[in-house]
């Protein structure tokens, strides 16, 4: 068989992806773009989007602060982790990756009966040692900390696996050369595990902005993000057109905010490359 | 001294990240249906058994992660070989093509399939809930295979070729076992991701058709019940026993291989 036909193979693929996932995304631009009733072009549901503007922000502050702490948590915690024996280091991998498979509406649940107000663990535990009870569900505080708990393993896995492949003698040359622990981690070890970090950032940024169950398990009404806006949009209130362009607006955020850091990435390479 | 703080720390973001699942469980064993601890009790355990639409989800969960991995495995090892083989710029285009529902989020994902479908008048069920789990299934069976395919040598399906194979024989003895171990894990990692999505299935599944997701979804959405507890509870010891077993497997691979390491050098 040569190349010619080996290529073929990949028809059925190709024909799937563009039924299931380009023509979809070009939908979702379409109904952005026209009016409910006439079908006609019209920038009304762009307009009607960009009145959400607020919840936008807001939702990329939270799950920018939400990947701020899993990264500070997971980087040393990945660090320690490539430093253990080999059976240890095992472990550590099952351990991270068994919440991570548990259903994450799961993980969620467990803190609404952590945090609620009356009779939730936490304030039982507050009230017993003579405080007064704390008021941390349906906070933005609660979402954030439904964020980090749900996204952390995201975090932890590909610093985790960067941190192995490290070439322990570039540490040491960097020590020789009369590098401090300070220069060597910031100098070395920083620069060199920026992969792992470029991918822990996006796999926990990206699914929590779009989040629209643990703002509403956790965050209440007060709290809506714009997946509660996307969801309620298709859900509930049935209106695509404006679903589509809220839609649009995230995607357009997203490929923003990992366009920005992406830059940010590089330029730190090249910095460090001189 | 430092080792002390890395333990520590290590121990404290364990104790973060169990902690909650630790009470989810024990609360699985209360009485009563409230936060205050009533005495031990298997009941909601009971009371889970006999719960249809949860034993119903479950079943419909299995059968559309089965059905969706195994279409989304053969589709994707057959794209892969496509794309190996393709020029390098149509290569790139279409790996790029490939990623997109990978970083895309999840939401989008979503309402653009149920866009389709309400466009296209097909009424959501099994259908659409199976169309859209081999979509985002797909993506991950190809980035499993395409490694597997570069380790390929090619001189030996052409060796195959020379000494009589028909090309399709050839295909199936020499390309696919050589390739067999991305193609089982890339059907593993399809049949875990099918089984534990939630947002998409959330927009693409109609009444008759809801996963165990979807159903403890509306569950969280009602007063709470010690029976989704006691679902977590079994869901964890599922879970665990499947990475431990995977875990046992993996050792005894590393050891086995070292021996014969040893074997080959004496």
């Amino acid at each position: 068989m040569n190349n010619r036909k080996f290529r073929m193979f990949s028809i059925p693929y190709l024909v799937w992806m563009l039924v299931f996932t380009i023509i979809p995304l070009a939908l979702i631009a379409f109904f952005a773009f026209t009016d409910r009733d006439t079908g006609a072009f019209t920038l009304d549901n762009i307009q009607y989007a960009s009145k959400y503007l607020p919840v936008l922000v807001k939702s990329v502050w939270l799950a920018a602060v939400a990947t701020v702490i899993c990264l500070v948590i997971s980087y040393p915690l990945a660090y320690i982790m490539s430093k253990m024996k080999l059976n240890h280091q095992r472990t550590m991998m099952m351990l991270i990756m068994l919440p991570m498979w548990m259903n994450f509406l799961l993980r969620t649940y467990a803190w609404m009966s952590i945090l609620e107000t009356n009779s939730g663990l936490l304030n039982k535990v507050i009230t017993f040692f003579g405080f007064e009870p704390v008021n941390v569900m349906y906070t933005q505080g609660a979402v954030i900390l439904g964020m980090v708990y749900n996204y952390i393993p995201y975090m932890i896995l590909p610093l985790y696996t960067i941190m192995v492949k490290l070439d322990g003698r570039l540490i040491e040359a960097a020590q020789d050369l009369g590098c401090n622990t300070f220069n060597v981690f910031r100098k070395v070890i920083i620069p060199l595990s920026f992969p792992g970090i470029t991918s822990g950032v996006t796999m926990t940024f990206v699914p929590a902005v779009s989040t629209f169950v643990i703002s509403q398990m956790l965050g209440g009404p007060k709290n809506s993000l714009v997946g509660d806006l996307i969801e309620s949009q298709f859900i509930t209130a049935y209106n695509p057109n404006y679903g589509s362009a809220i839609s649009l607006l995230l995607m357009v955020v997203v490929f923003i905010c990992m366009g920005i850091f992406n830059q940010f990435d590089n330029e730190e390479m090249e910095e460090t490359l001189k | 001294m430092k080792k002390f703080f890395s333990k520590f720390y290590v121990a404290l973001v364990l104790l973060f990240m169990y902690i909650p699942i630790f009470v989810l469980i024990a609360f699985s064993f209360n009485e009563s249906k409230g936060r205050n601890w009533t005495g031990f009790s298997f009941k909601w355990y009971g009371e889970l058994f006999h719960d249809r639409t949860i034993l119903g989800a479950l079943g419909n969960t299995v059968i559309i992660a089965v059905i969706a991995s195994l279409l989304a495995t053969v589709l994707g090892t057959f794209a892969a070989i496509g794309i190996h083989n393709m020029k390098k710029s149509t290569r790139s285009i279409v790996k790029n093509i490939n990623s997109l529902p990978l970083i895309n989020p999840e939401i989008v994902t979503g309402i653009s399939l149920m866009i389709l479908f309400s466009f296209c008048r097909i009424s959501r069920g099994f259908v659409t809930m199976i169309l859209a789990h081999i979509t985002f299934c797909v993506p991950t069976v190809v980035l499993s295979v395409l490694p597997k395919l570069r380790q390929i040598n090619k001189n030996v399906y052409e060796a195959a070729l020379d000494l009589g194979c028909t090309e399709w024989q050839a295909f199936f003895k020499v390309i696919l076992p050589e390739i067999m171990p991305g193609v089982i894990s890339g059907f593993l990692m399809s049949l875990t991701y099918s089984m534990d999505d939630f947002v998409i299935s959330y927009f693409t599944s109609g009444p008759q058709s809801q996963t165990l997701p979807i159903v403890i979804h509306s569950i969280t959405r009602k007063p709470m019940t010690p029976k989704l507890n006691a679902l977590s509870t079994l869901i964890f010891l599922v879970v665990l026993l499947v990475l431990l077993a995977s875990n046992i497997k993996s050792s005894h691979d590393e050891k086995k291989k070292k021996r014969k390491q040893k074997i080959d050098i004496v």
